[in-house]
């Protein structure tokens, strides 16, 4: 369960997030509708610990985040705007160093990940360079679900990616909420996940 | 779901890997310091006379602010790439110790940039008169000296990460803090060229390479994250 409560956050000299609250819980997504510019990624950033909320508390399984960070990130899997993958590695060699930092990989697993989010037909010596952007953004997807994560922080995972794509992320998200995960997502056009608990957010002085 | 967790070493380790493989994809940006320390070097002899005693009193000096300007050089790529895509902030949410990982950046770049001048630079110094017998107390130097440099830089590389174009305030940043590694390396290998004992200096570049390796990572940490913001 991941608390935000009266969250406020300055950048600069503007009071972007002016007191934000919401819980999740295990199975729930909430997707953020907000519009440009009214601080999606600041929260998303601001969870994961690179920005500082001047004010509010952050508390995940019912304990104060700042008390034990590494478990709070080792249960947190970030998706920002830049998929940190390394463009002269291959698809394969790009999930195996990403899950070696958290949990050590099976060969196998990481070829079922790929050929999962769509990426079964690609040349296996093929650098992730030549990948077109939406090929890319689906290895990131990859990286996710091998993750296992308990949250999901999503900045725009749907950028990018054809409706064959789109739909990958839904049946991602899918399985992961129906495994107790949570996700918090940005996005403008809203990700359809029928049957499941997700909750559209379009603006941060909603109460959720 | 994945319960077991890699433990920061094995972490480290991956990075080792994977820098190593990318350095192998694409060797051009890891031979430049070696390229350019070779060149400087050999430019000293053809600027001042051939004549090889005022050549040998030059040549620490000439290894020396060679070796500073290729450690530079290299910095500039230490960090900045995984802070443009990204894979900074994977590492600072992996769980793992930041430090550790960033260390194992940092080594396995001076792995890739200091290690080649460091074994280039006895040969740099024969070819600029320094005779054979000094070749130990040369390398020793120059080994001490580039892991230190190395992890000096990785604190003006981690400060200067938010800034575009970075490289002249990184030098503003490093080049008093490398003064000592200046200092006492110049001294150790003129005293090795001259046939002296360099034990002393080559004990004080070692201390200055153990301070530095225990503070300067921590430094470098806190910086990056920093610039993460």
């Amino acid at each position: 369960m991941l608390e935000v409560s009266n969250l406020h956050l300055w950048r600069g000299e503007r009071h972007l997030l002016r007191g934000v609250n919401f819980t999740l819980f295990g199975g729930q997504v909430l997707q953020m509708l907000w519009p440009n510019g009214t601080g999606k990624t600041s929260l998303l950033r601001c969870i994961a610990g690179f920005l500082h909320a001047e004010e509010g508390a952050l508390r995940w399984q019912g304990k104060a985040v700042a008390a034990d960070r590494d478990a709070f990130h080792w249960a947190l899997a970030y998706l920002g705007h830049e998929t940190a993958l390394k463009g002269d590695l291959t698809a394969f060699e790009n999930l195996r160093f990403a899950c070696a930092l958290r949990s050590p990989p099976a060969a196998e697993h990481l070829l079922a990940t790929l050929a999962a989010v769509g990426l079964a037909h690609i040349d296996p010596e093929q650098p992730v360079r030549s990948f077109s952007a939406g090929q890319q953004r689906r290895v990131a997807l990859a990286r996710l679900s091998l993750w296992g994560a308990k949250l999901w922080l999503l900045d725009e995972p749907a950028a990018n990616l054809d409706a064959s794509g789109q739909a990958v992320l839904a049946g991602l998200l899918q399985s992961h909420l129906q495994a107790g995960g949570m996700a918090l997502i940005a996005t403008h056009q809203g990700i359809e996940l029928p049957g499941n608990d997700s909750r559209h957010w379009h603006s941060p002085q909603e109460l959720v | 779901m994945n319960s077991r967790r890699n433990s920061s070493i094995a972490a480290a380790t991956a990075i080792l890997q994977r820098d190593l493989l990318l350095a192998f994809r694409r060797p051009g940006e890891w031979l430049q310091p070696l390229a350019f320390f070779l060149i400087v070097t050999v430019l000293f002899p053809l600027a001042l006379d051939p004549e090889l005693a005022r050549l040998r009193h030059l040549a620490p000096a000439a290894l020396w602010v060679s070796l500073l300007l290729a450690s530079l050089l290299a910095l500039d790529f230490l960090f900045r790439e995984d802070a443009r895509d990204g894979t900074l902030e994977q590492y600072a949410l992996s769980g793992q110790s930041f430090t550790a990982l960033l260390l194992a950046k940092t080594a396995t770049h001076w792995l890739l940039t200091g290690l080649p001048v460091v074994l280039a630079g006895p040969l740099a110094a024969i070819s600029l008169g320094a005779s054979p017998d000094a070749v130990p107390g040369i390398f020793l130097a120059l080994l001490l000296g580039s892991v230190t440099l190395s992890l000096l830089g990785a604190i003006g590389a981690g400060l200067t990460l938010g800034v575009r174009r970075g490289g002249a305030l990184l030098s503003l940043l490093v080049l008093p803090l490398a003064m000592p590694v200046l200092v006492f390396g110049a001294r150790a290998t003129a005293m090795a060229i001259a046939g002296d004992d360099a034990s002393g200096a080559l004990y004080l570049l070692a201390a200055l390479g153990v301070l530095a390796m225990t503070l300067a990572p921590l430094a470098a940490a806190a910086a990056v994250r920093i610039s993460l913001e």
